[in-house]
C-alpha cells in the first residue's frame, strides 16, 4: 500500500530575492509514487520553488521533509566547463563513489548502456539528461526532483524521457516532482499539475487544471485544440472582467482541484482570488491561437539544434 | 656531482609542484586564473609588511593573500564585479607593497627576488617549509576532493547532495593562499600563477578525467622545474622565468599534439 504521509510538504512558503517577492504563500505536498509537475511561464518562480523545497535557498514559511528522505536531483543543465574533463562513469561517482557494476546497471536502466567511458562534453542534450537521471537514481531516491528536464530536447526526445520517468516511478515507487513550461507532454505524464505564477494559481489532475481559467489565463490558450472540450462552461462565467465585479467570488478551478486531489491546504485559494483580476488581464493580452504557438515552438526547438553533440 | 644549492632548488621546486598540479587544475576548472594572479601580486604587500614588522615573510604573504581573498568575496557579494575588485586590489596592493618596501630598503632586500623568485638561493629551512605547505595543501585537496569536484562541476548538484559550495570555495581559497605564501620565494609573485595555470592547461589537453589531469599537471610542473633549472645552470638564465618559460613550451607542444590527434 502507498503511504499517504507526504514525503515533502511546504506551508506558506515565501521566497524573496532582493526586493522581489518571487514566491508568496505557497502550500505544497507530494506523496509517495506521485508525479507532480509545476507549470508556469518563465520567471514565475518554478525553479525557485524547487530550490526552496530542497533547501538550496533560504525561504520563509515551513518545509517539512519525511525523516531520512532520500532525494535525487536532476538539474536543468550542467554548468559544464570545457576545462574539466569528465567521463560519464566518473560523473556517476560524484559525490558518492559507486561500484562499476552499479554504474553499469543504472546506465543500462536509462538506456545508456556502455556509455561509461564517453566524455560528458560529447553527449547530446538527451543523453546528458539520461546520465543525470542515472546519477540521481544511484542514491535510491524516494523523491526525484527534475528541473525542466526536457528543455534541451526535441519532441520525440521529450516524449521518450517522460516515458523513462514513468517507468522509473513504476519500478521504484519514487515520487517525481518536475518543473516545466511545456504544456502538452506534461499533461499526459503527470498525476497532478500545479500552476505557479509567484503563488499557486490552480492545481489538480491534468484534466482539471487544463480546464481551469487560471491555467488558461497563465498560458494564454485560445479556444482550439483538446482543451476546448473543457472550456464551454468556464467561458461564459469568466471571459469578462465584469463577472468578477458582479460575483466577487470564484470556486471554479480551485473547487475542482480540491475535490479531485483531496488537497488539504487552503491558503493558495485565497491567493488565487487576490490575483484574479490580474490573471484575466494577462489572459487577454497574451492570447495566441494554439496552432500558431505549436508551430512556433517546434520551429525554435529544431532550429536551435540543441541535440547536436558538443564536439570536444 | 650536483652542487648542493641546486639540489635544494630542485627539491623545493618539486615539492611545490605536488600542490600546484591539483590546485592549478581547480584554478582552471573554476576560472580562478585572474583570482590567483591577483592574490599573488598582492602578496608583495605582505612581503613589505613582514619586513617592516620583522615577522617571517611567509606569514606576511599568507595574511595578505587571505585578506585579498576575503575582500574580493565580500565586495563581489555587495555587487561589485569580480574583475573590478580583483584589478583594484591586485594592483593597488602590489603598488602599495612596492612603495612600502622602498621604505624598509635599509634591511637590504632584493625586490627582484620577491617579484621573480630566487629558487637558487633557498635554504634547507625554506625547502622544509615548501614541502610542509605543499603536503598540507595536497592533504586538504585529497580530503575534500569529491565535494570540491562536485561543487566545481555544478553548485546546485552539490547543494542537493548536502555539500556547501561556498565552504568548498573557502577551502580552495585557503589552499591558494598557502601555496602563494610558500611559492613566492621560489618563482616570485609575478610568476606563481604561471606555475599554477600552465601545467594544468597542458595536462588538460592530454586528460580524460579530473584525477588524471591533476596528476599530469604535477608531472608537467615537475618536468618544467627540472628543465628550467638545467637551462638556468647551463645558460645562466634567471631560474624562475626559465621554469615558467619551459612550462609554456610544454603547453605549446601538448596543444599542437592535440590538434593533430
Amino acid at each position: 500500500m502507498l503511504d499517504r504521509t507526504p514525503l515533502l510538504q511546504a506551508h506558506d512558503l515565501r521566497v524573496t530575492l532582493g526586493a522581489t517577492e518571487v514566491l508568496t504563500g505557497v502550500d505544497f505536498a507530494i506523496r509517495q509514487g506521485e508525479i507532480v509537475t509545476v507549470l508556469g511561464p518563465n520567471g514565475s518562480g518554478k525553479s525557485t520553488l524547487m530550490r526552496a523545497l530542497l533547501g538550496m535557498i533560504p525561504a520563509g514559511g515551513q518545509v517539512v521533509r519525511a525523516p531520512g528522505l532520500r532525494v535525487g536531483y536532476v538539474p536543468q543543465k550542467l554548468a559544464l566547463d570545457r576545462s574539466l574533463p569528465m567521463t560519464v562513469r566518473r560523473f556517476l561517482s560524484l559525490p558518492v563513489r559507486v561500484k562499476d557494476a552499479e554504474a553499469a546497471q543504472v546506465l543500462e536502466r536509462v538506456g545508456m548502456a556502455g556509455m561509461g567511458p564517453r566524455l560528458l562534453s560529447g553527449l547530446s542534450g538527451g543523453q546528458l539528461q539520461r546520465v543525470m537521471l542515472a546519477r540521481a537514481l544511484l542514491g535510491r531516491p524516494q523523491l526525484l526532483v527534475l528541473d525542466e528536464p526536457t528543455s534541451g530536447l526535441d519532441q520525440p526526445g521529450e516524449a521518450a524521457f517522460y516515458r523513462l520517468i514513468a517507468e522509473v516511478r513504476a519500478e521504484t515507487g519514487a515520487a517525481v516532482l518536475m518543473v516545466s513550461h511545456d504544456l502538452h507532454v506534461v499533461m499526459a505524464a503527470s498525476d497532478r499539475v500545479v500552476c505557479l505564477n509567484h503563488h499557486i494559481c490552480c492545481e489538480g489532475t491534468p484534466r482539471v487544471v487544463s480546464a481551469a481559467p487560471e491555467y488558461r489565463a497563465l498560458f494564454g490558450l485560445g479556444t482550439q485544440g483538446a482543451l476546448a472540450l473543457y472550456q464551454h462552461r468556464h467561458d461564459h462565467s469568466h471571459d469578462g472582467v465584469h463577472d468578477h465585479g458582479a460575483h466577487g467570488h470564484h470556486d471554479h478551478g480551485h473547487g475542482h482541484a480540491v475535490e479531485v486531489t483531496g488537497h488539504s491546504g487552503h491558503g493558495h485559494h485565497d491567493h488565487g482570488h487576490d490575483h484574479h483580476g490580474h490573471d484575466h488581464e494577462r489572459r487577454h493580452r497574451v492570447e495566441v491561437p494554439r496552432q500558431a504557438r505549436d508551430g512556433g515552438e517546434l520551429g525554435v526547438k529544431f532550429a536551435s539544434g540543441k541535440e547536436t553533440p558538443d564536439a570536444s | 656531482m650536483l652542487p648542493e644549492f641546486l639540489i635544494r632548488a630542485g627539491l623545493a621546486g618539486l615539492g611545490l609542484t605536488l600542490a600546484t598540479g591539483p590546485l592549478g587544475a581547480f584554478v582552471l576548472w573554476r576560472r580562478m586564473a585572474y583570482f590567483g594572479d591577483a592574490t599573488a601580486h598582492a602578496s608583495i604587500l605582505g612581503v613589505a609588511l613582514a619586513l617592516a614588522t620583522g615577522l617571517p615573510v611567509g606569514l606576511g604573504t599568507l595574511t595578505v593573500a587571505l585578506s585579498v581573498a576575503v575582500t574580493v568575496a565580500t565586495l563581489s557579494a555587495r555587487g561589485w564585479a569580480v574583475d573590478t575588485t580583483l584589478g583594484v586590489l591586485a594592483h593597488g596592493a602590489l603598488a602599495v607593497g612596492l612603495v612600502a618596501i622602498s621604505f624598509v630598503k635599509g634591511v637590504n632586500v632584493s625586490l627582484e627576488s620577491y617579484l621573480f623568485g630566487d629558487i637558487l638561493a633557498v635554504t634547507w629551512t625554506e625547502v622544509a617549509l615548501v614541502w610542509g605547505g605543499s603536503a598540507s595543501v595536497l592533504a586538504l585537496l585529497l580530503w575534500r576532493w569529491q565535494g570540491m569536484l562536485t561543487a566545481t562541476l555544478d553548485p546546485d548538484l552539490a547543494r542537493a547532495s548536502g555539500i556547501d559550495p561556498d565552504r568548498e570555495r573557502l577551502w580552495l581559497t585557503l589552499a591558494l593562499a598557502v601555496v602563494i605564501a610558500v611559492a613566492i620565494k621560489l618563482v616570485g609573485a609575478l610568476l606563481i600563477a604561471a606555475l599554477l595555470l600552465i601545467p594544468a592547461a597542458t595536462a588538460r589537453a592530454l586528460s580524460r578525467g579530473p584525477e588524471q589531469m591533476a596528476a599530469l599537471a604535477s608531472g608537467v610542473g615537475a618536468l618544467s622545474v627540472i628543465a628550467g633549472l638545467a637551462l638556468s645552470l647551463n645558460q645562466d638564465t634567471p631560474a624562475g622565468p626559465s621554469i615558467a618559460a619551459l612550462a609554456a613550451g610544454l603547453f605549446a607542444l601538448a596543444a599542437s599534439l592535440r590538434r593533430q590527434g
